[in-house]
C-alpha cells in the first residue's frame, strides 16, 4: 500500500473524560472504497470530523498523499482535496442545485460569471459520472436522493479527491441506495477515494474494497471486504456473538384493537400527509409500516396517539372511537390501553435534563401510585424505575442520573421499559432502534416479539426495511401519505423497494 | 459524545460558577472605579460596611432582599416552563393596588395579622391578574410573553398613576398617594431579632413579609419539585413536544405558570407597602421586577440560590447608597454600572467559565463528573 491517500498515525481525541478515539492508526489506498463500521457511540464520525477539521485530535498525524496535513478547519481540507457528504445535508433549500453548488466558492462578488463556470463544470461532471441533476431545479423540490447527488457535485465541484459520506443511505429507498453505490463505483474509476461511514452491514459488503471496525473508540480491525463475512464484522463491531435474525413463531392474530378508516391528515401549511389510509391491527400481530421517512408515516403515529389533529377519518380503539379534533388528551388514551413508544426520543419520548426516574414516569405522573394528592411519590418513583432497570437491564443502573448521560440503546430502553410495562393492549411503536446499536436492536426486538406473544397488537413504523422484515407480520408500504400495497412478512426487499419508491403494484403487474 | 463536556458536581454548578462570576464582576468593577479616579478597595470596603457592618445596615440589606427574593421566585418559576416572564415590575405594581385596597378596606376593623393573610391574597389575585393576560395572549394566540410582558409594564404604569391621581388620592392631598394605613394595615418590623442576637437598630423597614419570603422559597421548592404540576411546569419547559405526548395541555399550563408567576410578582408589593411606607405610592417598585431576573439567573431558577442571590442583590442596593453618600466621585448610575456588571457576569455571560472548569474538573476529578458510567456501556 504504498500509495495512500489518508494515513492517519496515532489520532486520539478526548471529550472531556470521554476518549472518542484512541491510537488509531489506519491507510487508506488511493482509488478504493473504504467502509468505516462501527456501533453508534464508536467514535466513527469523530475521526471523520477530525479529518475534515471540525475537531483537533489530541495526538496523532494526518498525512494526505503521503504528506503531513494539518487540517484546522474544513477549508483546509477542502483544499486538500477532502470533500464530505454529511448524513444531515447541508443544503440551503430554496437555492436552485446550482446557488448551492457555488455557495462557499462564488469566486467574486458578481455572480453571472461564477454560474457560468460552474454550468459548464456540472455539465462536465455529469457526463463522467452520471451524476445527473437539473442545475435550474429549486433543492427543496427535489427528492432526497438527489438532493444528495447535489452534495456530492458540491464536493467534486471543490476538487474532492477523497470523498467521505456519513450514513448516506440512512434517507434513501433500497434502489436509490444502489443507485449511489454505482456513482461510488465510477468515482473509484476514475481514480477517486471513498470513504463510507455507516452502520448496515449489508453496504459493506455490497461496495467496499476494504473495510475497518470501530468498537469503543478503539480501531479493531481492518481487512478485505472480500475476505470477510457479515457474522465476523458484527461480533467484532459488539464484541460477542449476536443474533442478527430474530426468531419468532407464527402469529396469531385475534380480534381487531385498532381500526383506522381513511383517515386524512395534513400539516400547519395544508399540505397533505396523510392521505385517506384505512388499515386494522389485531391482538397478537406485529404490522409494520415501511416507507422512505417523511412519506407521511411520522403524522400518522400521531394522530392516532392523540397528539396530532386529522382533517377526516376515524380511529378506533377497542370499539370506542379517538377524538381527532387536536384535543385528545394522550394521557387518556394511555389510561385506554394505548401505548406509544415515539420516533423522536429526544424531544418528545424523554425529558432530557431529567432523571431517569423522572422520566420513567412521563405520561403516566398523574397515576395515584405515583402521588400522594398534589405532591409526587418520590419514593414510590424511584422504586418503580428501579425495579425497570432491573427488567430491562438499563445502564448505568442509576435512576438518580441525568438522561441525557445515558446512551441511545438505553435512553431507548428506557421509554420501552415506561410504555411496556404499562401492560398496554396497543403499542405504537416508531423507529425503535434509531441510534441504538447491535446489542440493544437484539434486546428490543426480542421484546417486541414477547408482546406480540402475549396477545397484544403492534404497530412498528421504521425505516430500517430490515427491521420492518424480521418483526413484522403483515407490511404496508407508505408512499406520499397513501397505503400503497399491503405484504405479508416474508416479502422480499426488492417488491418493498419498489413500493416504496411510489411503484403502483398495478403498474408494475400491467 | 452528545455531551463533549463532563457534567459538574452540584456545588460547583451552584456554588463556585456564581462565585468565580461575583468576583470577576467586581475586578471589572474596580477597573471601573479606578478609572473615575477612586480607590477600589476602599470602595469596596465602603460597600461591605454599608451593607453589613452594622446590624441596622443589615435590616435594610434584608429589607432589599425580601422584595428581590419575591420577584426572583417570579421569574423562577416561569422559566421552569419556559417562558420569560419581563412583566414582574408591572405585576408587583398593580399587585400592591391589592395590597391597598385591602388595608384601605381593613385597617380599622381588624388587626394586622387578620389584614396580612386578606392582603397576601389581594396581593397574589392582582399581580396574577395582570399575568393573566400576556398569559392568555401567548396559550391561545401565541402572542410573545417577552413583548406582552414588557408592554403590560408600561399600561401598568399608566394604570396606576391614573388611579392615584384621579381614584385614590384623598380628596385634600397633594401627593398621588393613598391614605396613610392605620395599625390594621401596617405589619410589624423584624428589628428585635437583631436585639436578641446583640446588634442595634434603631428603625428599618425589615418587617415579617421578609419571613413570608421565605415560605414562598420553600413553597416553590416544593411547587417545582415535588409536586405533580411543577413536573409538567418542567416538562413544558424543556421540551413543548414532550409536554404534548405526555399529555400535557399547552394552553393549560402555560395559563397556570403565569398566575404563579404573577402572583408571587404581586406578592412583593406587601414589603414597600405594607411593610414600609404604609401607603400605595407611585413607583414604589423601583427597579425590583427588573432585579428579580438578574437574580432568578444568578440562583439557577432555584430558590436556595434565590434566596442568597436577593441577598446579594440587598447588599449592592444598600451597600451601593452608603457608596454614593460616602464617596463623591461615585454617582447613583456608577451603582447601576456595578450593578449591571454583576448581572452580566452573573446572568448573561453565565457560560463563559464553564467549558474551562468542566475540562478542570474533567481532569482532576473523573469519577465526580459521572462520564466512566457511560463510556463503554452498551445497551
Amino acid at each position: 500500500m504504498g500509495n495512500a491517500a489518508i494515513e492517519l498515525i496515532g489520532i486520539d481525541k478526548s471529550f472531556g473524560l470521554v476518549r472518542a478515539n484512541r491510537d488509531i492508526s489506519l491507510k487508506i489506498p488511493a482509488g478504493t472504497i473504504h467502509g468505516i463500521i462501527g456501533e453508534n457511540g464508536a467514535g466513527k464520525s469523530t475521526l471523520m470530523s477530525i479529518l475534515y477539521g471540525f475537531y483537533q485530535a489530541d495526538r496523532g498525524e494526518i498525512l494526505i498523499h503521503g504528506e503531513k496535513a494539518k487540517i484546522e478547519t474544513p477549508s483546509d481540507a477542502i483544499a486538500r482535496g477532502i470533500g464530505m457528504v454529511h448524513q444531515h445535508f447541508m443544503l440551503v433549500h430554496n437555492f436552485t442545485v446550482l446557488e448551492n453548488i457555488i455557495l462557499g466558492a462564488e469566486g467574486e462578488p458578481l455572480l453571472n460569471t461564477s454560474i457560468a463556470k460552474a454550468r459548464a463544470e456540472l455539465q462536465r461532471l455529469e457526463r463522467e459520472y452520471g451524476l445527473e441533476v437539473d442545475p435550474d431545479a429549486i433543492v427543496e423540490d427535489l427528492p432526497v436522493g438527489l438532493q444528495q447527488r447535489v452534495e456530492i457535485l458540491k464536493a467534486l465541484y471543490r476538487g474532492a479527491e477523497i470523498l467521505i459520506l456519513d450514513e448516506p443511505t440512512g434517507v434513501l429507498t433500497p434502489a436509490e441506495a444502489d443507485h449511489l453505490f454505482r456513482i461510488l463505483r465510477q468515482l473509484k474509476e476514475e481514480g477517486k477515494t471513498v470513504v463510507l461511514i455507516t452502520h448496515k452491514l449489508r453496504e459493506i459488503m455490497a461496495v467496499t474494497d476494504n473495510v475497518s471496525v470501530m468498537r469503543q473508540g478503539a480501531l479493531v480491525a481492518t481487512s478485505k471486504t472480500s475476505e470477510t463475512t457479515v457474522e465476523e464484522l458484527a461480533e467484532l463491531m459488539v464484541g460477542r456473538r449476536v443474533l442478527l435474525r430474530v426468531e419468532k413463531g407464527p402469529a396469531a392474530p385475534g380480534d381487531v384493537l385498532l381500526s383506522v378508516k381513511n383517515l386524512t391528515v395534513k400539516d400547519s401549511r395544508g399540505v397533505t400527509m396523510v392521505d385517506d389510509v384505512s388499515f386494522d391491527l389485531r391482538t397478537g400481530e406485529i404490522v409494520g409500516i415501511a416507507g422512505v421517512a417523511g412519506n407521511g408515516q411520522s403524522e400518522l403515529l400521531e394522530t392516532i396517539t392523540g397528539i396530532r389533529k386529522a382533517v377526516s377519518g376515524t380511529v378506533t380503539l377497542d370499539g370506542i372511537p379517538i377524538d381527532l379534533t387536536g384535543a385528545a388528551d394522550p394521557s387518556e388514551l394511555r389510561a385506554r390501553g394505548l401505548a406509544h413508544v415515539p420516533e423522536d426520543r429526544h424531544h418528545m419520548g424523554l425529558v432530557l435534563p431529567f432523571d431517569e426516574s423522572e422520566n420513567s414516569i412521563l405520561g403516566y405522573h398523574r397515576q395515584e401510585k405515583y402521588a400522594k394528592g398534589p405532591i409526587l411519590d418520590v419514593d414510590a418513583i424511584r422504586n418503580d424505575a428501579e425495579e425497570k432497570i432491573r427488567k430491562y437491564d438499563i445502564r448505568p443502573p442509576n435512576p438518580q442520573l441525568k438522561t441525557a448521560n445515558f446512551s441511545g440503546g438505553n435512553q431507548q430502553k428506557i421509554v420501552l421499559a415506561r410504555e411496556m410495562e404499562q401492560d398496554p393492549k396497543v403499542l405504537i411503536v416508531g423507529q425503535p432502534t434509531r441510534g441504538v446499536d447491535v446489542g440493544g436492536i437484539e434486546f428490543i426486538h426480542k421484546r417486541l416479539i414477547e408482546m406480540r406473544d402475549r396477545g397484544k397488537a403492534v404497530l412498528l413504523v421504521s425505516v430500517e426495511l430490515d427491521e420492518i422484515r424480521s418483526l413484522s407480520d403483515r407490511i404496508l408500504v407508505m408512499f406520499a401519505g397513501r397505503i400503497v400495497g399491503e405484504r405479508a412478512g416474508d416479502a422480499t426487499e426488492g417488491e418493498l423497494g419498489l413500493l416504496m419508491a411510489g411503484v403502483d403494484e398495478r403498474e408494475t403487474a400491467a | 459524545m452528545s455531551t463533549p463536556y463532563a457534567k459538574l458536581p452540584a456545588w460547583a454548578d451552584y456554588g463556585l460558577i456564581p462565585l468565580i462570576n461575583l468576583f470577576v464582576a467586581f475586578i471589572v468593577a474596580g477597573l471601573v472605579v479606578l478609572l473615575i479616579g477612586e480607590n477600589p478597595f476602599r470602595a469596596a470596603a465602603i460597600l461591605v460596611e454599608g451593607a453589613l457592618g452594622r446590624g441596622q445596615a443589615i435590616a435594610y440589606t434584608l429589607y432589599y432582599a425580601t422584595s428581590f427574593i419575591f420577584t426572583g421566585l417570579a421569574v423562577a418559576v416561569a422559566f421552569h416552563c419556559g417562558l420569560f416572564n419581563i412583566g414582574g415590575e408591572g405585576q408587583a405594581y398593580v399587585g400592591g393596588l391589592g395590597v391597598a385596597l385591602v388595608c384601605l378596606a381593613f385597617d380599622s376593623i381588624l388587626p394586622w395579622w387578620l389584614t396580612f393573610p386578606i392582603a397576601i391574597v389581594g396581593a397574589a389575585v392582582f399581580g396574577a391578574a395582570w399575568a393573566f393576560i400576556p398569559a392568555y395572549l401567548q396559550a391561545r394566540r401565541g402572542s410573545h410573553i417577552v413583548i406582552t410582558t414588557i408592554m403590560f409594564n408600561f399600561i401598568a404604569a399608566s394604570l396606576m398613576v391614573y388611579l392615584l391621581v384621579n381614584v385614590l388620592k384623598p380628596a385634600a392631598s397633594q401627593a398621588p398617594q393613598t391614605r396613610t394605613f392605620l395599625e390594621g394595615g401596617q405589619l410589624p418590623k423584624l428589628n428585635f431579632l437583631f436585639d436578641a442576637i446583640g446588634l442595634t437598630v434603631r428603625s428599618s423597614p425589615f418587617n415579617v413579609s421578609f419571613l413570608l419570603a421565605l415560605l414562598a422559597a420553600f413553597l416553590v421548592w416544593v411547587l417545582i419539585w415535588r409536586t405533580r404540576l411543577g413536573y409538567e411546569i418542567r416538562t413544558r419547559g424543556h421540551s413543548p413536544k414532550a409536554a404534548r405526548y405526555a399529555g400535557v395541555s399547552e394552553t393549560r399550563i402555560i395559563i397556570i405558570t403565569m398566575l404563579v408567576s404573577g402572583a408571587l410578582a404581586g406578592m412583593m408589593a406587601l414589603n414597600p407597602v405594607m411593610g414600609d411606607q404604609n401607603r400605595l405610592q407611585i413607583d414604589f417598585v423601583t427597579g425590583a421586577g427588573f432585579v428579580g431576573i438578574a437574580v432568578a439567573l444568578m440562583g439557577r431558577s432555584h430558590p436556595a440560590g434565590i434566596v442568597p442571590a436577593a441577598i446579594l442583590f440587598g447588599i449592592l442596593y444598600q451597600g451601593g447608597a452608603e457608596l454614593a453618600f460616602e464617596m463623591p466621585g461615585i454617582s447613583r448610575d456608577m451603582i447601576v454600572i456595578i450593578q449591571g456588571l454583576v448581572i452580566l457576569f452573573a446572568g448573561a455571560l453565565e457560560n463563559m467559565f464553564r467549558p474551562s472548569l468542566q475540562a478542570l474538573f474533567a481532569n482532576i476529578r473523573p469519577s465526580s463528573v459521572g462520564v466512566e458510567a457511560k463510556q463503554g456501556e452498551r445497551a
